[in-house]
C-alpha cells in the first residue's frame, strides 16, 4: 500500500475525457514523477488530488483515508502541500509574513481567531519561521515585500511555506517552469536535499526530462488522460511506447 | 509592552488620546471676534460626528482595508444600532451604556447573517450582494416594519415611555449616570471661547477604545490572516487555511462597529430614521476610509474628520457669503465667481467632494495618510541633504496596490 493510492479516477469535462481509469499508486518516502505530452491530464490529476475537482467516479485514498470531497484547505490539513505552476504566495506581504502563515496554520488549524496576542509576540512561530528561511537561503530577505521577489526566489519561498507545515506529501507542478539552465539545477539541488533530509514523499508533474530522471525514483507516463506505462527512470529512458507518446506515431 | 503595544504602537495610542482629548481646543483655533470664526469646528455636534463617524470608518477598515471586501451595505448596521438604542431609551432608561451595548450586540447579529449570506462570493458581486442587503433593511424600517421603526417619521422619545429602570426624578434626556450628554463647559480665554460637552468626551472615549482594538487587531495573528485573504485567497486555502470564517468575522466586527457608531448618534440625538440605513451612508463611509487611506490606521479617521469637518464648512458658505468674499470685484465679474463657486458650496458640497476624492484617487491612492507620508519623506530627504535617510527602502516596499475590489 503507497502513501497515495489513486483507484479508477475518471474525469470528464462535457465530451472531453480529460481523466480515463486512472490508477497510481505513490510509495512513501519516494519521488514519483508524472511526465506526458501536454493535454495529457496531468494537472486535472494534480486538481483532484488536492481537493479542486471532484472525479466522477473512482477512489482517492492518502494515508488510508479517502481525500474525495473534502475541501482544499482540509486536504492540505491532511498532510498534502502543493508548489504551482507559477508560485502563489502573499505578495502584499513581508517573506518573513509569509511563512509565518502557514506555522500559524500548522499550529491552530483551518480557523483560530488570534485577536489579542501580537505576532511579534509569537517568538516560537517567527523562530520557526525564520529556519525555514534559512533552509531555503533566504533569511536575508526577511522583510521584503514578497512582490518585490525574483520569480527564483518566489519559488523558494513558496516551497518554504509548503515545508514549514511538513507535509507528508509534496505536490509539485512544474517546478522548474520558464527557469534558465543554472536555476534549475539550483531547484533540483535544492529539492534533492529536501527529500534527503525530510523524508517527504513527492509528486512531480514535469516537461523537463533533465529534472525528472535527476530526481525521480518512479515515473509514469500520462498520455490522453490514462498512464501509459509505470516504471523505473532506466526503464523509461527506452521505453518504445513513451517515445510514440511523446513524438507521435512513427508510421503514418 | 504597554497594553499589549510595543513602544512605537504605545507612542502612536497616546498620541491619537491625546489629539482626541484635546480636540475642542484643536478644532477651535479662531477667535470668536475673527473674521474666521466661521470656520471654527469646535463645537459639540460636529465633534461628537467625527469621533461617531471616526468609530464607523475605522471598524470599516477592518473589513475592506485588512480583507479587500468593499461592503456597501454598512448603513443597515448603522441604523440598527440607532434603533436598538432608541428602544432601549423608550423601553428600559435613559442611561446610555444599555442602549450602547443593545446597539452593538443586534447590528452584530445583523452583520452575521448578511456576511454569512453575501460573504459566498466576492469582488463585484459580494459588494452588490451587501448593497442589495442595505436596500432592503431601509425598505423594511422605512415601511414594512413600521410597528418597530415608526416608518418615515422615525423613532422618538415620548413622554409616556415606560423607561421601567428610571426613577421618577431621573433626567429627561440621555445621560452618564445622571449627567446629560448635552450638558456642556465653557471655557473662556480672552476672545477664545472653547466648549467641553459631555456627550463629546462620551463618543471620544469610545472612539479611543476603538482605535485601541482596531490597533491590536491589526498587530495580531488574526490580523495577519486578513491581510492573507486580501493577499491570495488559493494560497491561503493551500495553507489549510479556510478564509471564510475569517472574512464573516471581519465583516461582523466591523457591522458591530457600525452598530457602536449607530448607538451613540442616537445617543447623542435621541431618534432614530430610516435614512440612515440608505446607501449613501454606506458609501460615504467608503469614501471616507479611502480619502484617508484604507487599510492603514490612522486613515479612516483623517478621512471622516476631514469629509465631516469640510463639509460642515462648505455647507454654509451659502451665496450671501461669497457676494461678501468678492465685493472688491468688478460687480459683472463678481456675480459671475460667486455663480460659479456656488455651485460648490452649500448644497453643491457634494460636488467639491468628488473632485476631492477624484483628485486623492488620481495623484495619492493611499489616501490623506500616504499624503502624509510623502510630505514627512520630502522633509527627512532635505534634512539629510537628499539622501533620503532610512526610508530609501523604495525597492523593498513597493507602492502599495490601489484599493480596488479583487
Amino acid at each position: 500500500m503507497g502513501i497515495l493510492e489513486v483507484k479508477n479516477v475518471n474525469k470528464n469535462f462535457g465530451g472531453l475525457k480529460a481523466l480515463k481509469d486512472v490508477n497510481l499508486s505513490v510509495q512513501e518516502n519516494s519521488v514519483h514523477a508524472i511526465i506526458g505530452p501536454n493535454g495529457a491530464g496531468k494537472s486535472t490529476l494534480l486538481n483532484v488530488l488536492v481537493g479542486k475537482l471532484i472525479p466522477d467516479t473512482g477512489s482517492v485514498m492518502f494515508n488510508g483515508r479517502s481525500v474525495l470531497g473534502r475541501k482544499p484547505h482540509e486536504i492540505n490539513q491532511m498532510g498534502i502541500s502543493r508548489v504551482f505552476q507559477t508560485p502563489e504566495i502573499f505578495g502584499d506581504l513581508t517573506v518573513l509574513e509569509n511563512v509565518l502563515i502557514p506555522c500559524f496554520a500548522h499550529r491552530d488549524g483551518a480557523f483560530r481567531i488570534h485577536a489579542f496576542e501580537t505576532v511579534e509576540a509569537e517568538a516560537e512561530m517567527i523562530d520557526m519561521a525564520r529556519h525555514i528561511l534559512e533552509d531555503v537561503n533566504m533569511a536575508d530577505k526577511c522583510h521584503i515585500h514578497a512582490a518585490a521577489l525574483s520569480r527564483g526566489d518566489k519559488r523558494r519561498l513558496e516551497m518554504a511555506m509548503c515545508l514549514v507545515q511538513e507535509p507528508k506529501l509534496l505536490l509539485l507542478d512544474e517546478p522548474t517552469a520558464g527557469m534558465a539552465r543554472a536555476n534549475t539545477n539550483r531547484t533540483i539541488d535544492l529539492l534533492q536535499e529536501i527529500h534527503e533530509k525530510r523524508a517527504i514523499t513527492m509528486v512531480i508533474i514535469e516537461h523537463d526530462m533533465h529534472v525528472v530522471f535527476s530526481l525521480a525514483q518512479r515515473i509514469t507516463v500520462l498520455a490522453q488522460g490514462t498512464p501509459l506505462v509505470e516504471d523505473t527512470p532506466e526503464n523509461i529512458k527506452g521505453n518504445p511506447k513513451v517515445r510514440e507518446a511523446y513524438l507521435g506515431t512513427a508510421e503514418v | 509592552m504597554l497594553f499589549g503595544l510595543n513602544k512605537k504602537d504605545t507612542r502612536f495610542l497616546i498620541i491619537v488620546v491625546l489629539l482626541t482629548l484635546f480636540t475642542p481646543f484643536l478644532m477651535q483655533p479662531f477667535a470668536e471676534t475673527s473674521p474666521l470664526a466661521q470656520f471654527n469646528g469646535g463645537y459639540p455636534d460636529l465633534m461628537a460626528k467625527v469621533a461617531i463617524f471616526g468609530i464607523f470608518a475605522i471598524g470599516f477598515n477592518i473589513l475592506f482595508g485588512l480583507t479587500g471586501y468593499l461592503s456597501f451595505g454598512h448603513a443597515a448596521f448603522l441604523g440598527v444600532g440607532s434603533y436598538a438604542a432608541v428602544w432601549m431609551f423608550k423601553l428600559l432608561t435613559l442611561n446610555v451604556f444599555p442602549a450602547v451595548i443593545l446597539a452593538v450586540i443586534m447590528s452584530g447579529l445583523l452583520a452575521l447573517v448578511i456576511g454569512w449570506i453575501s460573504l459566498r462570493r466576492s469582488g463585484i458581486y459580494f459588494s452588490i450582494l451587501t448593497l442589495a442587503m442595505a436596500e432592503m433593511a431601509y425598505r423594511l424600517a422605512y415601511s414594512v416594519l413600521t410597528p418597530i421603526t415608526n416608518g418615515e417619521t422615525g423613532l422618538q422619545l415620548r413622554p409616556h415611555d415606560p423607561r421601567v429602570l428610571d426613577g421618577p426624578g431621573a433626567p429627561q434626556y440621555p445621560n452618564l449616570f445622571g449627567l446629560e450628554l448635552n450638558d456642556s463647559y465653557f471655557l473662556r480665554l480672552g476672545d477664545h471661547v472653547f466648549t467641553f460637552n459631555v456627550g463629546y468626551y462620551f463618543c471620544a472615549a469610545f472612539a479611543i477604545l476603538a482605535f485601541y482594538v482596531s490597533l491590536r487587531i491589526f498587530r495580531s495573528p488574526f490580523g495577519l490572516m486578513l491581510r492573507a485573504v486580501k493577499a491570495n485567497q488559493q494560497r491561503m486555502n493551500y495553507t489549510g487555511l479556510s478564509p471564510r470564517p475569517y472574512t464573516l468575522a471581519a465583516f461582523v466586527i466591523s457591522g458591530m462597529y457600525a452598530g457602536l457608531a449607530g448607538g451613540l448618534m442616537a445617543a447623542m440625538d435621541p431618534l432614530a430614521g430610516a435614512e440612515r440605513m440608505q446607501w449613501t451612508v454606506g458609501g460615504e463611509v467608503v469614501i471616507m476610509t479611502i480619502l484617508g487611506g484604507a487599510g492603514t490606521l490612522m486613515g479612516p479617521v483623517l478621512g471622516a474628520g476631514t469629509i465631516k469637518y469640510l463639509e460642515n464648512i462648505f455647507s454654509k458658505i451659502n451665496e450671501n457669503v461669497l457676494h461678501q468674499w468678492f465685493a472688491f470685484l468688478p460687480d459683472g465679474l463678481e456675480n459671475m465667481v460667486v455663480w460659479l463657486i456656488a455651485h460648490f458650496t452649500g448644497e453643491g458640497w457634494a460636488l467639491t467632494l468628488g473632485l476631492m476624492f477624484m483628485l486623492v484617487v488620481f495623484f495619492m491612492p493611499g489616501g490623506l495618510v500616504e499624503g502624509g507620508r510623502r510630505i514627512a519623506r520630502l522633509w527627512r530627504k532635505r534634512r539629510h541633504g537628499g539622501d533620503g535617510g532610512a526610508d530609501g527602502d523604495e525597492l523593498h516596499r513597493p507602492a502599495r496596490s490601489p484599493h480596488v475590489a479583487e
